[in-house]
């Protein structure tokens, strides 16, 4: 019996047991990662999962079961049940659900990889973070850690309206940090950031990091930080490096236009989004350089596929252009219920977990400035890069960050480093604060999403460069 | 799927890494069955709707001086073959691994509390039921939440001897009433499905949605605070994971220093694993036995695996997780004990008016009413650490804040934001009121809870208002 098959009989169960629509999702998970310490290798774990997780709508009730057994017994009784938990939902029904229409395909997508990563010979890769955690302990790190991951994941997709898509998605990344200790704090830095860059490539992608090289710097930075002076509080012009200012995109601009949450469907957990949907395609998010792309086809970033966890096809499309709203992360269910003609950004953390609204690839666009004119334009202010802290409400508005490493900015030079920095502020403000951006893009990869009750943890894509942002209030402590 | 028990399918796993591995090769595998179901709700429909019967096995080999673990999901013959084959190979290529601990030895495990069959086999039906209830118990505000169920049924074995075997299960319904942009919560964990009333837990969120309208701005500032239990949970979180974590305090990460009164005389914290359903041993086979972190405001201990015991010089205390090497050990059973410290009134006064519904217990009431000008704090959201070692963590409120004056709670108030060590704050002299009761709270993984009572502060440090 094949993954097909399996997902296929499930799909044909739950319709005969009463479902009007029915999808299955088989999946077959590999995933490695190698942790080191001080020098030594510190955790290696390869787990592999394989499993089968069927959808079925009965009226306008969903139900979801999932079973880690692909024989036709099992993948028959998982169609079944989730059929039964459909009409169970139904207790307590809710308003119809539509799906928008995606045309059935059969198709094959696989992501882009020159080096397979798993193939990479565990002694290579563990000899990389030693020799990079060693170099960060001789520099004065009282902690050097370092860490890649791998996933491997083939994922075959069945819809009772014909889809028929397999995919086989490779994704890894990695990088190291140095911790120095205090007497009352700790200092952290790290390269390319904190637990590493990941992209949907192959191993080529971690060697291209060079870790080794930017060991010694980053634990000397850590050592120099415990000594460096704090950074000042008050009302500033905030220029961030490309790194957090994509988790910045991720955490106020990502979530905010996923539409689950601006339909309610996560006011209790996740939170809700202060984005109406009335104001689409009028509101004003940000500054007229604030352009916003969801899309999933760039090669490489982490957010990536050929088609999402409900068939759709990768679509790029807009979410922000010219600093105005235009577009949402949606499914076919949620897009339907907010009257959008558009899914695309469903996917599902594995076999056993629901496929729901997530990041694909949400990033900005390039602007027309360099890291070095924004500083030279700059004559007062302070420069943060690599995300420490990371805190917002269930709106999406109020955040607060904080960062591994500040400097102060003096009539357009970098001056000396500042420890513990941090900003805060209000989405929409901050961004339509932003008055230059850089065209050094990098499509950061964050691998730790999280959303959805039972958990699931998303990979997400977010182009990034630096920018500058007016009048930003820094230096917040307890 | 295999028709073989967990503690067969853990057995075999042990003898396939003494066949494939040699004499030598030290095995430790935990094989887990889990039935788990949410059946999710919100704009008062249930909206997902989801369950999952799965297995899973993971084992940890130690060879020729050499440490890997790796998990998988098939349990036929040629998959756990294909499991231990590959677990081996990866341990033969990794480098020597010093400071392995070796296994945890025989030893018999305590009783657990006895498994509830109904929760165990829950139907969707039931679960509906409940959210079917909490809706209809708000009346005509909206809501949103979860009611779930878990069953696990777990075995462990080791090349040392050990062997243990356990089932726990776990209900749990968390879920909101919303009036106007403002929302109340309610949210309770218990061993028995039977044992949560949707419709007493939807009039409790109700009533503080409903308290909870029109909330006004406050400027950011030092508040006393009374925090309520959901609100605590958050801080018992951040100190297990931050500052009991064995690991952590081994790398000076941690502010614990045990011996040393680092806390208000009224705060006593105790992992305490099997006064619910759980697991009665650890992911290393150690039984796992209640440890006394805090007492009386001395830190007592932290709590550690084999590996940072034998770092410490000391004995496991139960607390091995999946991934430990890389996190450290975590106590994820803790409990505040309640301590009545504070106002004497069981009653405390009522609040009437607009912020009717605000305050749900006595024990919270008799907090509120000694409170001169302070906030009333049912949730903490999004808290993040700036700095593991003095634990300082930033988050915001939610689900409902409110201004008390004079011991009655007066008005609503937004959201605001925090910035707080949370050690500080707990701190000699800090904890001016403890309630009696402790009110056991979900985590996002079901097994994990925390479990503490209303809880009055000296000082809690907003840095920012709704509106920045």
């Amino acid at each position: 019996m094949t993954e097909f098959d399996a997902a296929t009989a499930a799909v044909q169960a739950a319709l005969d047991a009463g479902a009007r629509y029915a999808d299955a999702r088989v999946m077959h998970r590999r995933y490695e990662s190698m942790t080191a310490r001080n020098g030594d290798v510190e955790e290696l774990t390869q787990d592999e999962s394989v499993g089968l997780g069927v959808r079925a709508l009965v009226g306008a009730s969903w139900g979801f079961h999932a079973v880690p057994d692909l024989s036709d017994a099992a993948a028959c009784d998982a169609g079944r049940r989730a059929t039964r938990t459909a009409m169970a939902s139904a207790r307590v029904p809710g308003p119809p659900v539509d799906l928008v229409p995606v045309q059935a395909v059969t198709a094959s997508w696989a992501s882009g990889c020159q080096i397979d990563p798993l193939g990479v010979p565990l002694s290579d890769k563990g000899d990389l973070l030693v020799d990079a955690t060693r170099t960060m302990a001789r520099h004065g790190a009282d902690l050097a850690e370092g860490l890649y991951q791998i996933w491997d994941t083939a994922k075959w997709f069945v819809s009772s309206e014909g889809h028929r898509i397999d995919q086989r998605i490779r994704e890894c990344g990695g990088g190291i940090s140095a911790t120095s200790i205090g007497d009352g704090e700790t200092q952290r830095r790290s390269w390319p950031s904190y637990r590493g860059q990941y992209g949907t490539t192959g191993w080529e992608l971690v060697e291209s990091l060079d870790l080794a090289a930017h060991a010694a710097q980053i634990a000397e930075e850590s050592r120099a930080l415990l000594t460096a002076p704090p950074c000042p509080a008050g009302e500033t012009d905030l220029i961030l490096g490309g790194e957090q200012l994509a988790l910045q995109i991720h955490e106020s601009v990502g979530h905010a236009i996923e539409l689950d949450r601006i339909l309610g469907w996560e006011a209790a957990f996740a939170g809700t989004s202060w984005l109406d949907l009335a104001q689409l395609g009028s509101l004003r998010y940000g500054s007229e350089l604030m352009n916003i792309t969801i899309d999933p086809t760039i090669p490489g970033a982490l957010g990536s596929f050929g088609f999402d966890d409900e068939g759709s096809p990768a679509v790029k499309r807009d979410a922000v252009r010219d600093g105005r709203w235009v577009g949402v992360l949606a499914g076919r269910d949620s897009a339907a219920m907010a009257s959008l003609d558009y899914g695309g950004s469903v996917r599902a953390d594995g076999w056993a977990r629901l496929p729901m609204v997530r990041m694909t690839n949400v990033g900005l666009e390039p602007g027309p400035h360099t890291l070095e004119e924004i500083i030279a334009a700059t004559d007062d202010g302070v420069l943060m890069d690599l995300n420490r802290s990371w805190s917002i409400d269930d709106k999406r508005l109020n955040f607060q960050f904080g960062c591994e490493v500040g400097w102060e900015i003096k009539k357009g030079r970098r001056g000396r480093m500042l420890r513990n920095p941090t900003y805060t502020g209000i989405g929409p403000l901050f961004w339509r604060s932003m008055d230059m951006l850089s065209g050094e893009t990098v499509a950061w990869g964050t691998p730790n999403c999280g959303k959805g009750q039972p958990g699931q943890i998303g990979h997400t894509g977010h182009p990034a460069a630096p920018a500058r942002f007016k009048n930003v209030r820094v230096g917040v402590s307890a | 799927m295999s028709g073989q028990t967990e503690s067969e399918l853990a057995g075999q796993v042990v003898e396939l890494v003494r066949r494939l591995g040699g004499p030598a090769a030290q095995a430790e595998t935990v094989v887990t069955r889990a039935d788990l179901a949410l059946t999710r709700f919100a704009n008062s429909a249930i909206h997902q709707n989801v369950s999952e019967s799965t297995v899973g096995v993971r084992l940890r080999v130690h060879v020729d001086g050499r440490t890997a673990a790796g998990s998988g999901s098939v349990v036929t013959a040629d998959g756990l073959s294909a499991l231990v084959e590959r677990t081996l190979a990866a341990a033969r290529l990794c480098p020597p691994d010093p400071g392995w601990p070796g296994l945890a030895p025989p030893a018999s495990t305590p009783d657990a509390p006895p498994v509830d069959e109904a929760t165990a086999h829950a139907e969707p039906d039931q679960r509906a039921d409940r959210v079917g209830a909490f809706v209809a118990a708000a009346g005509n505000l909206s809501t949103a939440g979860y009611c779930r169920t878990a069953h696990r049924s777990s075995a462990f074995a080791n090349s040392a001897g050990q062997s243990a075997y356990g089932r726990s299960v776990e209900a749990a319904m968390d879920g909101i009433a919303r009036r106007d942009g403002a929302d109340g919560v309610a949210r309770r964990c218990a061993d028995r499905l039977s044992d949560l009333d949707g419709a007493e837990l939807g009039a409790q969120a109700a009533a503080k949605a409903q308290a909870a309208a029109d909330p006004v701005e406050l400027p950011p500032g030092h508040y006393e605070v009374v925090f309520e239990p959901a609100a605590v949970a958050d801080l018992l979180q951040n100190l297990s994971w931050y500052g009991f974590n064995g690991k952590r305090y081994a790398e000076r990460q941690s502010f614990a220093e045990p011996g040393t009164a680092q806390f208000d005389r009224a705060v006593t914290l105790v992992d305490d694993p099997l006064s619910a359903s759980g697991l009665p041993f650890d992911a290393e086979g150690t039984p796992r036995r209640a440890l006394t972190l805090v007492e009386a405001g001395t830190t007592l201990a932290v709590a550690h695996d084999r590996r940072t015991a034998a770092e410490a010089g000391a004995e496991s205390t139960g607390h091995a997780v999946a991934g430990g090497t890389t996190w450290g050990p975590m106590a994820r059973n803790l409990r505040l004990t309640g301590a009545a410290v504070g106002p004497a009134s069981a009653t405390g006064r009522s609040t009437t008016g607009a912020a009717a519904g605000a305050v749900v217990d006595t024990d919270t009431a008799a907090l509120v009413a000694g409170v001169r000008r302070g906030l009333l704090v049912t949730d903490l959201w999004y808290t993040r650490v700036l700095d593991p070692k003095s634990l300082v963590v930033t988050g915001l409120t939610r689900n409902g804040v409110w201004l008390i004056e004079d011991g009655v709670v007066v008005r609503a108030v937004r959201d605001l934001r925090f910035t707080e060590s949370y050690p500080r704050a707990l701190g000699p002299g800090a904890v001016l009121g403890l309630g009696a009761r402790a009110v056991r709270q979900p985590d996002r993984v079901d097994g994990v809870w925390w479990a503490a009572p209303s809880l009055r502060l000296a000082s809690w440090h907003f840095t920012g208002g709704a509106s920045g």
